[in-house]
């Protein structure tokens, strides 16, 4: 009996011991990142596409983010914005993290936000909520933004459809706020050089059967924009094929992305969406990340991927330039905002509202053989490259900000018939 | 008589040690218990319904939710609610819970079963609906960010001091609910609950008492949301969606429906495997599954069955009876 004792008493103490010398050992300093993505739900692929983008990183750099040690803490916020809060709060509260990443839906974003302090910053990767980089900028001061506002890649693509001689476009999209900022943008930028919007037609966010809008489109445009988000963007297309439609389609990135892309037919080749990123862009860093990726994890990298990828290198050089001493979450932002960056996507600056400068690219969905992979295959080919975009393109910034946020009535349709 | 007094004195026991242990907890166990508290106002409320008066509604979201919208847009819009002020919102969200549910209500009421859950369920869809829609006043899906809990004499951005607010409101509630299951009143429901025929025949205005139920659940829904609002600092159509009614009746029927504290053990037991186990470990879907499955395999009579179970196997020595009438349409 007591030689059982004396054993679990040895046990013990060696454990101690070992646990000690442990804590000794890492006196690096140790960066902590919260991260909150849908890893359950019905976001979860996304979700998951977040975080391998993220950690796919992390291994990259082996963890060692300049001498830091980064501890990545990954919680599941269940794609429900109170969820996601309540998450934050954990990794805020509980781990101490200098900064938490993450937030898909653009309502989380909104969520989130309020959540950030000086202590723990927000870096917003994938939420792409207009308004935070735009009216209410100055609610949050401690949260930065290294993906996109929703309706910059629509500003530039309005002109591109004027350029390619469009007079009038319908535009059907998902009804929430992501897609009404995605459409709003695309239309004032569109009218703005003398494009109509003749129709807008908002289907519910997760519609399968477009049955009752499809045969409401109006004959007289010259093509349709849509506005899709997961299992919508596979079935719009080929709905939309089946009803025999020969209309020029065009829409937003999400239609078309990466993440939907390799499911879909043969029907939505030659349909052209827009985006800062394509998983087809030739640059030797982009052919590389694709191939890595696409081994690591078997599946093509979506923006979702590219995006944290991404952010994470930002952190990285931050970290970096401060030879891994954690400089404080207000200064952390100000120095990533005043920064240039190299990525995947292209170059990157911030502009003074923190919100990504950056490249936006019209893509054309095209069935080649890309990076040597030896099958035909869906890709985005980049047609056109608009550079350094900000989240207002060519629009001054305090015109502006004197509108209203997009929403499903601004801009009013002054067109529609 | 005995038992009842060991019950309450059990209860009351729990509350203490709640109130005692919490705040020595870490910060996010007391956001967590503070969320599971106000949420239980809800689930008990549903449990009048579905456990006293048999009325299965897949509808109670709405009352959490118009209440916290109303939190949420007298706070950012008119800065009502942020000092003492704060009480006349409790009061006015517990009002609009009840007058939405008397509107609900004339037109639910009417209906038993499996048709009052429908009924409900698209009463509660409407308003989810009308949240989700109503851009300019609701935010539509972005909601409505609450960004400061009100301040009077006592600040209740400490969470340990809005965790106490919450226990005492919470405590209130259920006191209230008690006396109400208690009461004459509270026996009619049983009564329609068990036989609503025998209590025509008897002389009672089953279709007022069911009403007056469901306003009064409806009340307590309200002041659910209020609290909701503040606990979780953002009020969005999710807060209403069909899931979140759904959630509540799990909850009840976790706990064992028709007793109140039932309802309060499945809403912990719930949102600790949903949001404490769930930043441990990545199978905390599996664990609530088995829980729900498990439950309604071997505990028709919920959790609160447990006890029972035991002394009627300890007196018998053979298998326990199951009671027949649970008040949940099977």
């Amino acid at each position: 009996m007591e030689r059982i004792f004396l054993r679990r008493l040895a046990a013990v103490v060696l454990g101690g011991c070992l646990a000690f010398l442990l804590s000794l050992r890492t006196e690096a300093e140790e960066l902590r990142i919260g991260y909150v993505a849908p890893t359950t739900g019905i976001f979860a692929q996304q979700g998951k596409d977040m975080v391998d983008g993220f950690q796919m990183y992390l291994d990259d750099a082996k963890n060692d983010f300049g001498g830091a040690q980064v501890k990545f803490i990954v919680e599941d916020e269940q794609g429900k914005p109170d969820t996601a809060v309540t998450k934050a709060k954990k990794l805020v509260l509980q781990d101490k993290v200098q900064m938490f990443v993450g937030g898909l839906l653009a309502t989380t974003g909104y969520a989130l936000a309020p959540v950030s302090t000086a202590e723990s910053i927000y870096v917003i990767p994938v939420a792409a909520a207009d308004d935070l980089t735009q009216r209410d900028l100055n609610k949050f001061p401690y949260f930065i933004r290294t993906g996109w506002t929703s309706s910059q890649p629509s500003h530039p693509f309005g002109q591109w459809a004027c350029d390619q001689g469009y007079k009038k476009i319908v535009a059907i999209g998902a009804d929430y706020a992501f897609g009404h900022e995605v459409i709003g943008g695309f239309q004032k930028a569109f009218e703005n050089c003398g494009g109509q919007i003749i129709q807008k037609i908002w289907p519910p966010l997760g519609s399968k059967d477009f049955g009752p809008y499809i045969p409401t489109i109006k004959q007289n445009a010259d093509a349709i924009f849509t506005l899709m988000v997961g299992p919508m963007s596979l079935q719009f297309p080929k709905q939309l094929a089946a009803a025999g439609n020969k209309k020029p389609v065009i829409g937003g990135g999400t239609s078309y992305d990466e993440f939907v892309l390799p499911s879909m037919g043969d029907e939505v080749i030659g349909h052209i969406s827009t985006l800062q990123y394509s998983a087809a862009l030739e640059t030797p860093k982009n052919q590389e990340f694709v191939k890595k990726y696409r081994a690591k994890y078997g599946k093509v990298p979506s923006y979702y991927s590219e995006t944290n990828y991404t952010t994470a290198l930002m952190i990285h050089e931050v970290m970096k330039k401060n030879n891994g001493k954690w400089p404080g979450g207000p200064e952390f932002i100000k120095q990533l905002s005043g920064m240039k960056f190299d990525t995947l996507r292209g170059p990157v600056v911030f502009d003074d509202r923190r919100n990504p400068v950056q490249n936006i690219y019209i893509k054309k969905v095209e069935k080649k053989k890309m990076f040597g992979y030896d099958k035909e295959e869906l890709w985005n080919t980049v047609i056109k490259t608009y550079p350094n975009v900000s989240q207002f393109g060519q629009f001054s910034e305090s015109e502006f900000l004197k509108q209203p946020v997009y929403s499903r009535d601004f801009p009013p349709c002054k067109f529609c018939e | 008589m005995k038992s009842q007094k060991i019950k309450i004195f059990v209860v009351v026991a729990a509350v203490v040690a709640v109130a005692a242990a919490v705040p020595h907890t870490g910060s996010f166990i007391i956001l967590l218990v503070t969320r599971a508290l106000a949420f239980s106002i809800l689930v008990m409320s549903l449990d009048i319904l579905l456990g006293f008066t048999g009325l299965a509604s897949m509808g109670q979201a709405a009352y959490l939710g118009v209440s916290a919208y109303l939190t949420a847009i007298l706070a950012t819009r008119y800065q009502i609610g942020l000092g003492y002020d704060f009480w006349l919102v409790l009061v006015l969200g517990i009002l609009l819970g009840a007058a939405l549910a008397a509107v609900f209500g004339l037109l639910a009421i009417r209906a038993s079963g499996v048709y009052f859950l429908m009924i409900t369920l698209a009463l509660g869809q409407c308003v989810w609906g009308l949240a989700y829609r109503w851009n300019s006043l609701t935010g539509g899906d972005n909601g409505i960010n609450l960004r400061e809990r009100p301040r009077f004499g006592i600040d209740l951005s400490y969470d340990v001091t809005f965790f106490y607010v919450v226990l005492a409101l919470f405590a209130a509630s259920l006191l209230l609910m008690y006396v109400l299951v208690r009461s004459p009143f509270g026996k009619t429901l049983v009564g329609i609950r068990e036989r609503e025929l025998r209590m025509r025949i008897l002389g009672y205005n089953t279709w007022l008492h069911k009403y007056l139920a469901f306003i009064i659940a409806g009340g307590f829904g309200g002041l659910a949301g209020v609290l909701w609002a503040h606990t979780a600092g953002i009020v969005s159509p999710e807060n209403l969606v069909l899931t979140t009614s759904v959630d509540a009746l799990l909850m009840a029927v976790l706990g064992g429906a028709g007793t109140l504290v039932g309802g309060v053990i499945g809403a912990f037991i719930v949102f600790g495997l949903r949001e404490y186990l769930s930043t441990v470990v990545p199978w905390w879907q599996y664990a609530l599954g088995a829980v729900y499955v498990l439950t309604i395999l071997y505990l028709p009579w919920g959790l609160m069955g447990i006890p029972e179970r035991i002394r009627q196997r300890r007196l018998l020595g053979t298998k326990p009876v199951i009671p027949q009438k649970l008040g949940i349409p099977a």
